[in-house]
């Protein structure tokens, strides 16, 4: 085919992929994924870089796992297992759809698949946030 | 009661050969119920006649006068104002995106058009071929032979606009050509296996269904890329037991 449509500029791409005001349900579905789709690589290259701790010794680990547990970092796991709950419940909805399954009802599954999210999400952040 | 008319201001991109875009601002005086693409004319005829812009049927059949409105692709023919904006209130209008502006509301479709060529996409299918009537009730002519109808898309390149991945793929095919080769199908042509089957064909689809969301022809792009995924699928499945040509 060689030729293309138009080139995209940053500006573009950033609203197309970041700003769901005005648009549809799958729009909104769309940008959460990527949110946390960025959000739970950004945590895979924290938590190697964390695990390199122990290769520094035992006392080290432990003086990192004291640094963890304070609630900034624990408020970090919980948003970590948020993205996870969102990103995964939503991949359900697009690996049914990709392949026709429920396509006329893509909405309704979104929503069912986040009130699911939601309420996992709920369940963790007692377990996670409450002492 | 006489019919309300509405004080409207309408920010209107202007982009000229080589010139910087920017917005040109007019107020307007509309009545709610008339649709954008009138409210446009009536900036062209009474305010600026420099303004370029597509339109040519006005009933939503010929797919000229797609455009973004407050940055959602609208046919503007039927977009009637009430439902988007309010009295005193601002539009902003734009040229589809995805597609190299000509000038001010003016994209260049030429591509589009001739991808959607490519895959067999045709505007007028004999009734028979468009599989929509049951065979009894379709409509016939005084010789009896059967009558053309309008395929749904009416290529107005809104899908490719709404489309996200074709923002940051200008390679994708897009929404509106891969529903053409769904709708002409890979069993009846086959050469379009390798045309969809690849990184910019129907695999580049990332589900947001705003292609669906926009269409103004109901023709559910979004529904016939999945369904051409299970044709590619279908297909290749049938390759690997036919035995290889030597």
């Amino acid at each position: 085919m060689g030729e293309s449509l138009r080139k995209p500029t940053t500006r573009a791409w950033m609203q197309a992929w970041f700003d769901p005001r005005r648009r549809d349900l799958g729009t909104f579905a769309f940008v959460l994924n990527r949110i946390t789709a960025l959000g739970l690589t950004l945590y895979l290259f924290l938590h190697l870089i964390m695990l390199g701790n122990l290769a520094r010794g035992p006392e080290a680990y432990e003086q990192f796992l004291t640094t963890i547990e304070h609630p900034v970092f624990v408020f970090g796991e919980y948003l970590v297992v948020l993205a996870g709950l969102i990103h995964g419940f939503n991949g359900i909805r697009v690996a049914l759809t990709s392949f026709g399954i429920g396509v006329p009802y893509q909405k309704r599954i979104f929503v069912a698949m986040m009130v699911i999210a939601a309420a996992a999400g709920i369940i963790f952040g007692v377990r996670m946030l409450t002492v | 009661m006489g019919t309300p008319i509405w004080k409207i201001t309408c920010q209107v991109y202007r982009q000229k050969d080589g010139e910087s875009a920017h917005y040109d601002e007019f107020v307007m005086e509309a009545d709610p119920e008339e649709y954008v693409l009138d409210v446009v004319e009536r900036i062209w005829a009474f305010h600026d006649r420099s303004l370029v812009f597509r339109h040519a049927c006005h009933h939503s059949t010929c797919g000229a006068c797609g455009m973004r409105v407050d940055g959602v692709e609208k046919l503007t023919c039927i977009t009637p104002i009430r439902e988007v904006t309010r009295d005193g209130g601002t539009i902003k209008i734009d040229p589809m995106r995805n597609f190299p502006v000509v000038s001010d509301l003016v994209v260049d479709m030429g591509l589009f058009y001739r991808r959607m060529e490519e895959v067999g996409h045709q505007p007028v299918l004999p009734v028979n071929e468009a599989g929509v009537i049951e065979k009894s009730r379709r409509p016939k002519d005084r010789d009896g032979q059967e009558l053309l109808r309008l395929a749904d898309c009416i290529e107005c390149g809104l899908c490719i606009s709404a489309c996200p991945i074709a923002v940051t793929n200008p390679n994708y095919l897009g929404p509106a050509v891969l529903a053409g080769a769904q709708q002409n199908g890979l069993d009846r042509d086959p050469h379009l296996l390798e045309m969809v089957d690849n990184e910019d064909g129907v695999w580049r689809c990332h589900s947001v269904y705003e292609c669906t969301a926009v269409c103004p022809s109901y023709v559910e792009p979004a529904w016939r890329i999945m369904d051409l995924r299970k044709q590619v699928m279908k297909a290749r499945f049938k390759r690997l037991f036919q035995p290889e040509r030597k």
